[in-house]
């Protein structure tokens, strides 16, 4: 079994450290990413000819970015690499892959799924208007590319990731009209024992905080996001919000970076036929792993955001506890000591990130909020009264037939950035739990294809 | 508007030559077409659903939003993709072409 066809989707923090440990167990696993570079979401790396060193990109996490990128570096000639390549469908035992318009496919024994996450989105009354961006989206702009996606910005959402993407910003040069986020002080206080699991990183946290007070930043808690404002030809000009007070806040931007934390990308999980559970803490579809990975399908594992939204030290670790549970069913030997440090490690990043829901909670209610003319779907402009007719005249009360009658979830990003949002609405106006609303199901292609897309042998 | 991304470093990169729409533009190399356009104009395309304009919306290949095409029709997604010299652009989508009969 030496010669096991082992294959990882994703080359973020899991899926180099997962290929990390297999190589040293005497494997080369097959390591697709769709990306052209390595690294993954947190440690992409600058395309080559950029200058910037790795504390100017990475800030505190710099040590640590430039550990994995050296790891992967040894492990390159010893692993099947194959960048820029995108996994879009699964079938038992085989992935169909593309890439740069080839079509081919990679037979597999073992697939670990390392696919991370992506935004989590609540819409907002006219959030399709040209200048409103991922927060996630914006911070890509800045590390990839060295630009600001505006000329005054306003990050507006919640979760850890609105602050260190707005100090960035800042850090850069950038021009921050303002940080609005929905989560209230109150919780964050509530949270307090949970997050101090993991001190220096609630720390650093708090030392972004205050790089932005003192940079006099104007930084709301507990707002309701009520409009982005704009219009359709030159795009967004403002944000319109109500503070925790009651007041009606108009702050003047030409961009908004909007994100409620993460998502996890499951889609070929769920092609996979891997079973999933609704995570009560984040009021999400997660797949369902055992503690080191094994999804409920046999051969097909998953680690880092993908599996579980716990964050880039948690990927890491679950990366190597992942290749360790497959030598585990191979009957190969492994080092004990090891897997109880990864276990130990992911017991206190468990304890952090309930901590981080309960601080920052994804804002349910304001799907309920959402006027009839807001738009859901920004790929096809299908807006909330839309939507919300599936239920009251079709009685679609199921997500994946309001997608049917409505189309909310069936555009260009296939439901990445509306469903959760989606779902919501559905659940509002049915008067039913978001978890009976179901969740969309993942279809092939994961990505839309280009109709060049050849053939070939491989 | 002179632009709707601006450039905070990085800036004495090689100039790559392209056409946008008929039009020639300059470019920094190892910019993303997305950036190439952007710092340039406020928007890559027309939505085809509503008299908007779009911009993009999470430079990292998951929601299509900013589609572009070569002109021989191409497909390309801005944001994951970079400029090469003498690329020729459009941001309409060239007519399919099909094979007459006979
Ligand atoms: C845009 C963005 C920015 C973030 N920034 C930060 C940050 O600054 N700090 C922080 O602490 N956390 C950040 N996070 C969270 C962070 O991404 C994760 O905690 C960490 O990167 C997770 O590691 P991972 O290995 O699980 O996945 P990732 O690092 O996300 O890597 C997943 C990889 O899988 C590839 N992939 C996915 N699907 C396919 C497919 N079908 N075919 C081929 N390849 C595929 C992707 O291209 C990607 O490279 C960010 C998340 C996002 C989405
Ligand atoms: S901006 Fe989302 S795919 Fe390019």
């Amino acid at each position: 079994m030496a010669t096991a066809r082992i294959v990882i989707v994703g080359a973020g923090p899991a899926g180099i450290r997962c290929a990390e440990t297999l190589v040293k167990a005497g494997f080369k696993p097959i390591l697709i990413d769709e990306n052209r570079r390595d690294g993954g979401q947190i440690y992409r790396r600058q395309p080559e000819g950029f200058t910037r060193d790795y504390s100017t990109l990475y800030g505190s996490e710099a040590a640590k970015a430039r550990d994995l990128h050296d790891s992967f570096d040894r492990l390159r000639e010893r692993i099947d690499y194959r960048p820029d390549t995108l996994v879009w469908n699964l079938i038992p035992k085989q992935l169909c892959c593309v890439s740069q318009g080839k079509h081919s496919t990679v037979d597999y024994d073992a697939l670990i799924l390392c696919t991370g996450a992506t935004d989590r989105l609540m819409p907002i009354e006219g959030w399709q208007l040209a200048g409103t961006y991922s927060l996630g989206g914006a911070q890509i702009a800045l590390k990839s590319q060295a630009v600001s996606i505006g000329h005054r910005v306003v990050f507006m959402g919640s979760g850890p990731l609105l602050y260190l993407v707005a100090s960035q910003y800042l850090k850069a040069g950038a021009n921050v009209a303002a940080v609005l986020d929905t989560s209230p002080l109150s919780k964050r206080i509530v949270a307090l024992p949970k997050m101090l699991a993991r001190p220096g990183v609630l720390l650093t946290g708090m030392k972004l905080l205050a790089q932005l007070y003192q940079a006099k930043i104007p930084v709301h808690l507990g707002i309701k996001p009520e409009q982005v404002l704009g219009d359709a030809a030159s795009g967004v000009n403002g944000v319109r919000v109500r503070t925790a007070k009651g007041e009606t806040l108009t702050v003047d931007c030409d961009a908004v970076a909007l994100g409620y934390h993460l998502r996890p990308e499951t889609q070929l999980a769920d092609l996979a036929g891997c079973r999933m559970r609704f995570d009560e803490a984040s009021g999400q579809w997660w797949l369902a792993v055992d503690e080191e990975g094994r999804t409920s399908v046999s051969g097909v594992y998953a680690a880092g955001d993908g599996a579980k939204i716990r964050g880039a030290d948690a990927a890491e670790h679950a990366g190597r506890l992942v290749a360790m549970a497959l030598l585990e069913d191979q009957q190969k030997p492994l080092d004990a000591g090891l897997r109880d440090e990864q276990r130990k490690a992911l017991a206190v990043m468990d304890q952090f990130r309930l901590g981080l829901a309960q601080a920052f909670p994804w804002p349910a209610e304001q799907a309920r909020a959402l006027p009839d003319t807001a738009i859901v779907c920004r790929c096809e402009m299908i807006s909330a009264g839309e939507l919300r007719r599936t239920v009251s005249e079709k009685g679609a009360c199921e997500v994946n037939r309001a997608k049917a009658f409505s189309r909310v979830g069936m555009g260009r990003c296939q439901g990445r950035y509306c469903s959760q949002a989606g779902a919501e609405v559905i659940a509002a106006a049915a008067g039913v739990s978001v978890q009976q609303v179901g969740r969309q199901r993942g279809q092939a292609p994961v990505k839309p294809l280009s109709m060049l897309t050849e053939e070939v042998s491989p | 508007m002179s632009g709707r991304f601006v450039r905070l470093a990085e800036q004495g990169r090689a100039t790559v030559s392209l056409t946008v729409d008929g039009v020639p533009i300059e470019a920094l190399k190892g910019d993303t077409l997305m950036v190439a356009l952007l710092t340039q104009g406020n928007a890559l395309r027309q939505s085809e659903f509503d008299s908007g304009r779009r911009a993009g919306f999470c430079l990292m290949g998951a929601c299509q939003d900013c589609w572009v095409w070569t002109r021989s029709g191409e497909r390309l997604r801005a944001c994951s993709n970079e400029v090469r010299e003498g690329l020729d652009i459009v941001t309409t989508q060239p007519e399919a072409k099909w094979p007459l009969h006979g």
